[in-house]
């Protein structure tokens, strides 16, 4: 099971990151869940300053900005 | 329920019309390095940026490393001329930042008490330099 974390307040892009990194998780397969940390001082617990970004099981992929699906594949598998 | 505002800075600033500024001093354990260190802290509690922690760009923590990347301005703080700061970031493949060097402000290592008004010289320049500086093409 994946854990991916989506780090960010709730913008726009957030739900973006979100929806994109649902889409590449169900294209590839995967048994997956999604959590979004909203809160400010657990986000800044990964060392991320800026958002949205991506955590794949504890480990960020991305900082600052929205991949494409098929981006994020790759920082899954 | 209304979307928050997109991508706020986690690090946000007044400095540089809301762009993300990381603000990394070399920290170390001379008078100089603890000059930067204090300057560091200065800047960010006067809005100029935030700083980060050196030591994850060294130990390549992702999260901090990738912040790093993402960042509009950075400003490094070397003690001395082994520029520690801004070697780190280079080798973690950082570049495109502003730098200032505290020996080169009239204060040699070893010999320079870390005084409030040492500390506000240092915090004078870094913001001098993140004024002039471009926004970072790799942000």
């Amino acid at each position: 099971m994946k854990k991916l974390q989506i780090l960010g307040t709730g913008c726009p892009k957030c739900k973006k990151l979100t929806e994109a990194t649902e889409q590449a998780a169900r294209e590839l397969g995967i048994e997956f869940e999604i959590e979004k940390v909203t809160d400010i001082d657990k986000i800044l617990e990964f060392g991320v300053m800026m958002t949205p970004a991506l955590a794949v099981d504890g480990v960020v992929k991305v900082v600052g900005k929205v991949p494409t699906p098929q981006e994020i594949k790759g920082l899954i598998q | 329920m209304a979307d928050k505002p997109c991508c706020e800075p986690v690090a946000m600033n007044d400095c540089c019309n809301g762009a993300t500024v990381l603000i990394y001093p070399c920290s170390g354990s001379s008078d100089v390095g603890e000059i930067s260190d204090h300057a560091g802290r200065l800047l960010t509690k006067e809005g100029f940026g935030k700083m980060h922690c050196l030591a994850g760009i060294g130990g390549r923590v992702p999260g901090i490393t990738l912040s790093a990347q993402a960042a509009d301005k950075i400003l490094a703080i070397d003690g001395c001329p082994q520029d520690c700061a801004s070697k780190t970031l280079f080798v973690a493949g950082i570049d495109g930042f502003a730098s200032v060097r505290v020996t080169d402000h009239g204060m040699p290592k070893g010999k320079t008490p870390v005084t409030d008004s040492n500390v506000r010289t240092i915090v004078q320049r870094g913001a001098e330099a993140l004024r002039a500086s471009e926004l970072r093409a790799s942000a």
